[in-house]
């Protein structure tokens, strides 16, 4: 089930235009033992799927299809769990229609 | 950069609706204006449904039918509650609607945006793109009196400095204008555009010559959350999406695209997308906290507009339009302040919110007050008990199965009590009717 819908996702996001700011995640995941609810739930909450667990059972981020929504940073900057900017100028998403 | 070393009369953050409308608006008054877009051109952050309402646009361009990209103009309407094999709906169509100037447009944001950009050029508008605004610099006693970005060079100022960022509002919240939006009173939406040739979705949907036709639906498509499904129709493609508040999200770990995977699936929708190619998948916040959520509006040298101050009409899904009128009245009760040689303060500001209190924006998000509260407190009930009831009462009702009708009837209204018992029913329509009020 997890495979297909990671699978889903990926093929969604690869309609999307995207300039990535390579070297420069615009989104940070605070170093965590173990993650709180929030943060384990955007592993699915996210619409991108950039968060992932990993082996460890820590949460971790790879931007690149973010679309800046910012749902992870309503949910998770204030704890302080996540750090959130902007992409620099011109960078991140880049939608068609929108 | 020369340029940047001039002071500007306003300093606009943003180029979507509400900072075009207002960037517009102070530059054809003759503002010297400057406007930062942190996109690679205007439009390409943002997402919109999009329904579009001539009203407010005309009152800022009022020939903009001439060239703006308009995709259909809307003669009917499905309002659609919806179980898992089927929906119930109330339509509305009328040849009113095919009027001269029609009343409201389905549009594509990034090809809109870039549109009104040009406008806001042509008024004198100087617009820099791919420049992220990253702070408001304020003087000694704290008036915000320019902004720095990510671009080289210092700190670029000017007399009063026009929020219109959007809903996330990072610069506001970070420069302690206002509150980061509470899971609760934001929604995530995805969306999807599907694209059929002109004719196949005219045959569709049963439409003509740029007739346009849109659908929103509640039910159990948002798994008990908070939430709503849409599906408009554009010249060429079908936007299609669902929305749902954030906490809901995070209480119930739903994953977004999996709601809208299940929604292009349900009998009713599949057929209305079949054989699309799909060519864009994008995820956007909406404000849903109403009334209630409105922040400060203004203070000494700066003003906040459009979502960035919340202003979105969640019960009847309208916000470009808030955000449209309330760019240009930030902008109008500027250029007032401006030709009494006022100085931008606070107490000269103020007048935006006056402005404002008198206009459709305030008076509808008012109306609507109670109304975000009751929706996140009684999700459950609203968008999923309801829903498969009322498909059952329309079953019961339709099916022609030889159980007299009088049992029909009686075995609708125990589902009913059984499902949210008879005082549940009672407060439930007292509550829902007093949010409407
Ligand atoms: C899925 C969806 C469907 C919707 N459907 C409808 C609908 O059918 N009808 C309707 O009326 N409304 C609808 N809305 C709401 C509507 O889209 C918004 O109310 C409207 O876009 C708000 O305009 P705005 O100018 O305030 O913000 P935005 O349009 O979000 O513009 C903010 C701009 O500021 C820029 N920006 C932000 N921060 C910075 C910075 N630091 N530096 C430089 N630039 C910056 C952004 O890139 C962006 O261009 C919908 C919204 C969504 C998400
Ligand atoms: S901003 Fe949205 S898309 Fe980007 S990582 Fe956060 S939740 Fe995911």
């Amino acid at each position: 089930m997890t495979v297909a819908v990671t699978l889903r996702v990926e093929e969604k996001l690869y309609q999307n235009r995207y300039l990535v700011d390579s070297g420069r995640p615009h989104i940070k995941v605070r170093p965590h033992e173990r993650p709180s609810a929030n943060l384990l739930g955007l592993t699915r909450v996210c619409p991108a799927q950039c968060y992932e667990l990993n082996d460890q059972g820590q949460v971790e981020i790879t931007a690149d299809g973010c679309m800046e929504c910012g749902t992870c940073r309503v949910l998770c900057e204030a704890s302080g769990e996540i750090e959130w900017n902007y992409p620099r100028g011109g960078f991140g998403i880049l939608f068609k229609f929108g | 950069m020369d340029m940047i070393a001039e002071k500007f009369d306003a300093i606009v953050i943003g180029a979507g609706m509400s900072g075009n409308a207002a960037a517009y608006t102070m530059a054809s008054h003759g503002l010297k204006v400057l406007q930062f877009e942190r996109g690679e051109y205007p439009g390409s952050k943002n997402v919109q449904g999009a329904i579009m309402y001539a009203n407010m646009l005309e009152k800022i361009i009022p020939d903009f039918r001439d060239d703006a990209p308009l995709e259909r103009h809307l003669v009917e309407q499905r309002l659609w509650v919806m179980d898992d094999t089927s929906h119930t709906g109330m339509h509305y169509r009328s040849e009113d609607f095919n009027e001269a100037k029609p009343n409201r447009y389905t549009i594509i944001r990034a090809q809109f945006d870039k549109w009104f950009s040009r406008k806001v050029r042509a008024a004198g508008a100087t617009v820099l793109c791919e420049t992220t605004v990253t702070e408001l610099v304020r003087d000694a006693k704290d008036k915000v009196v320019g902004v720095r970005t990510d671009r080289a060079g210092g700190a670029i100022f000017a007399d009063v400095v026009i929020l219109a960022e959007g809903v996330s509002g990072l610069l506001g919240t970070r420069a302690g204008l206002r509150e980061m939006p509470k899971p609760q009173s934001v929604a995530l939406a995805v969306k999807e555009m599907h694209f059929l040739p002109e004719d196949v979705i005219e045959q569709r949907f049963g439409l003509k010559g740029g007739e346009g036709c849109v659908i929103e639906a509640v039910g159990t498509i948002s798994r008990g959350m908070a939430g709503l499904g849409f599906l408009y129709t554009n010249k060429e493609s079908i936007s299609l999406g669902i929305g749902c508040l954030v906490s809901d999200f995070a209480a119930t770990m739903q994953s977004p695209y999996a709601l809208l995977d299940a929604l292009k699936d349900h009998p009713s929708i599949r057929p209305l997308i079949a054989g699309s190619e799909v060519k864009e998948y994008a995820a956007h916040l909406i404000p849903e906290g109403g009334y209630k959520a409105i922040p400060q509006l203004f203070g000494d040298g700066w003003v906040v507009v459009g979502d960035a101050a919340q202003l979105n009409n969640a019960v009847h899904r309208e916000g470009s339009n808030l955000a449209m009128t309330s760019g240009r009245i930030a902008a109008e009760a500027i250029v007032q302040v401006k030709r009494r040689n006022g100085p931008m303060t606070k107490q000269n500001l103020v007048l935006y919110k006056t402005m404002l209190n008198k206009s459709f924006v305030v008076k509808d998000l008012k109306k609507y007050k109670d109304m975000p509260a009751l929706l996140h407190t009684n999700s459950r009930n609203f968008f999923t008990t309801y829903p498969q009831l009322m498909s059952q009462a329309a079953q019961n009702f339709m099916r022609v199965d030889g159980t007299p009708k009088i049992e029909k009837e009686k075995a609708t209204a125990a589902a009913m009590i059984k499902a949210r018992s008879r005082w549940g029913l009672v407060s439930d329509a007292v509550r829902l009717a007093l949010a409407w009020r």
